[in-house]
């Protein structure tokens, strides 16, 4: 924590209590400016979602609803179209959760055990193998797409959930293993001496020392890979075709389905909905979802 | 990176002196390390680099629709430089990452700044600056296409607030239309920015700032000759991780221009996604996916080598 404000010390007694009052309604003025400029969009979704088409015609982006109706929820959640077929988002919605579950949990629990063998035991080349780990992180996918599109078709996985739940685990292992590497890293290694003086192996001093204390970067880990995974375009886009599709698959497709008047509205619902799961997480959790973002600095 | 970022956020890697235990159940534990990492060293060393040097080698092929092992040298990527729409998406990238980066790092270091002055309500303002990355791409695009709207977006909304004239149709326009993805990207990632360079403020030795101060130097010539040029390893973690996003952005495109109106707002990623996905040219998309693996691995190694290089250090 910063002890003292920069901008705003007092630079001398004359004056000091006039232009401080000043700096501060100017600092605060910005900082509220640009929280609108944050929010408007997610506004402008919101108002979308409650109008009808007629008032969204007459009306502009941020008018309130006059006759606020939650039909294009309904229709988003029920009957949206993917081209001619009408299933609604919840279909999609029930895959990308039994798709993120699995992914989410094993790639967390490999995550642990990596890191643990990362940090605790100096191997040789420990450097080397975890920067050949780090750079995992940074893999642009397009250069592993067609491997793995031919490589799915081989195993008879491409176009189901089974293989997206693989990809998803084996491109999360660099984060969930670097998340814990970094957390084990700053556990005291007398910790595990003493285990090791009392004749613990390896796993259970993983399964007594370092397991029982891992809850925060276990919750960071699974956070970030959740928000990942649901969020995903690219992997779902190229694997899955139809109702297979994870959820932003779906509401790309939803958005770009044109036949007749665009509905505005059910787009905006279908995409609030979408984006909510990840959201409630931020809300609730966001100081773990920071924590993951600064150790893990990547977003895709 | 780890390491600067350990750093900020308090993991501090120092207290690491192992000496002693030098008997066979620390072998048999440095054993079981390698064994149990091993399946994973294993996949990845498959599953990213094995199908790099694979989309590599497809890449001197003449594969269309179905890999196709018969060699044929750097045909496509002489080929694919000599594609226009190669040439735009390069050029996009080139505006769109030049703008996203410089117009994020500005943004987030000013918020940041200001963020930091004793702020009242600070928790709550950083979440709202923060939110649009929980939030994927496909919602920002689809949410932006709609605010960018030429006939019931900005547009109307301005001219109900009684410029009667105003227009602003950048996302159905073929010269803007790139812009409308930096519009749309540095609203969703200079909350990142902020969050890192705040990190970054909050490390900065206070003792050197009240030093200044007793010098007589004013709070923006402290930010300018002190703090600013004491960031500078949070400023190369923010520019590498934006150019690492920039470079890869594909979902953005698809679901805010879907890279046209025509090819106008292509990058890279997309072009790679749409000749091997629709138009089988697998080899030309190939060597695309190659030239993005190479831009990033250029950046990328380095900064991984630089971070590692440190950490070493600080352990002696």
């Amino acid at each position: 924590m910063s002890a003292e404000a920069t901008l705003a010390a007092p630079k001398s007694e004359r004056g000091a209590g006039l232009s401080r009052l000043l700096g501060r309604i100017f600092i605060y003025g910005i900082l509220i400016l640009f929280a609108f400029y944050y929010l408007m969009p997610l506004f402008v979704m919101i108002v979308t979602s409650l109008k009808d088409m007629s008032e969204i015609r007459e009306g502009n982006l941020i008018s309130l609803p006059r006759n606020p109706t939650l039909e294009p929820w309904r229709v988003a959640w029920m009957e949206a179209c993917v081209g001619v077929d009408c299933p609604g988002i919840r279909g999609f919605y029930a895959n990308t959760f039994l798709m993120v579950l699995p992914a989410v949990t094993v790639s967390t629990l490999l995550g642990s055990l990596n890191g643990f063998a990362l940090t605790k035991f100096n191997f040789p080349g420990h450097r080397l193998v975890f920067g050949l780990i780090m750079f995992g992180c940074f893999t642009p996918y397009q250069a592993i797409l067609i491997p793995m599109a031919t490589v799915l078709g081989k195993l008879g996985l491409s176009g189901s959930l089974w293989g997206l739940i693989l990809i998803h685990v084996i491109y999360g292992l660099p984060f969930t293993t670097l998340f814990f590497r970094n957390y084990y890293v700053s556990i005291p290694q007398d910790l595990v001496k003493a285990a090791r003086v009392d004749g613990a192996g390896f796993f259970r001093i993983f399964y007594h020392i370092l397991l029982p204390i891992s809850a925060p970067i276990a919750i960071v880990s699974v956070i970030w890979q959740f928000t990942n995974i649901w969020n995903d375009f690219l992997f779902g886009a190229s694997f899955t075709y139809g109702r297979n599709a994870p959820i932003m698959v779906a509401l790309n497709n939803i958005v770009n389905t044109s036949t007749g008047e665009r509905p505005y509205n059910v787009q905006m619902a279908a995409a609030i909905m979408a984006a909510l799961p990840t959201l409630i997480i931020y809300v609730f959790a966001g100081r773990y979802f920071i924590r993951g973002l600064v150790a893990g600095s990547v977003k895709g | 990176m780890a390491g600067i970022l350990a750093e900020l956020y308090g993991g501090a890697d120092a207290a690491r002196t192992e000496k002693r235990p030098g008997r066979f159940r620390v072998g048999l534990a440095r054993m079981m390390s390698l064994i149990v990492l091993s399946p994973s060293l294993l996949i990845l060393s498959v599953f990213v680099y094995g199908f790099a040097i694979w989309s590599l080698v497809i890449s001197m092929t003449s594969s269309k629709l179905a890999p196709k092992y018969d060699f044929v040298g750097l045909e496509q990527y002489f080929a694919l430089w000599s594609m226009d729409r190669w040439h735009v998406a390069v050029s996009n990238l080139a505006i769109f990452a030049g703008l996203f980066i410089s117009l994020s790092v500005g943004l987030g270091l000013l918020l940041a700044i200001f963020l930091d002055q004793r702020i009242r309500a600070e928790n709550v303002i950083r979440s709202i600056y923060l939110y649009p990355m929980a939030i994927s791409f496909i919602v920002t695009g689809t949410a932006w296409k709609w605010i960018l709207n030429p006939g019931l977006g900005i547009e109307k909304l301005v001219r109900d607030l009684g410029w009667a004239t105003f227009s602003f149709d950048w996302v159905v326009n073929p010269n803007m239309s790139v812009y409308t993805l930096v519009i749309a990207a540095v609203w969703q990632s200079s909350g990142f920015a902020m969050a890192i360079f705040l990190a970054g403020l909050r490390g900065v030795d206070q003792e050197i700032i009240k030093a200044a101060r007793i010098d007589g130097a004013g709070p923006w010539l402290i930010y300018r000759a002190v703090i600013i040029p004491m960031l500078r390893p949070v400023f190369l973690t923010v520019v590498v991780i934006l150019t690492y996003q920039a470079v890869r952005s594909f979902d953005l495109v698809v679901s805010l221009t879907g890279g046209g109106p025509g090819f106008s707002s292509d990058l890279p990623a997309t072009f790679m996604y749409q000749f091997a996905f629709s138009r089988n040219r697998m080899a030309l998309a190939a060597a695309s996916g190659m030239m993005i693996f190479m831009t990033i691995a250029a950046v990328m190694v380095p900064y991984i080598y630089s971070e590692l290089r440190r950490e070493a250090r600080n352990e002696r």
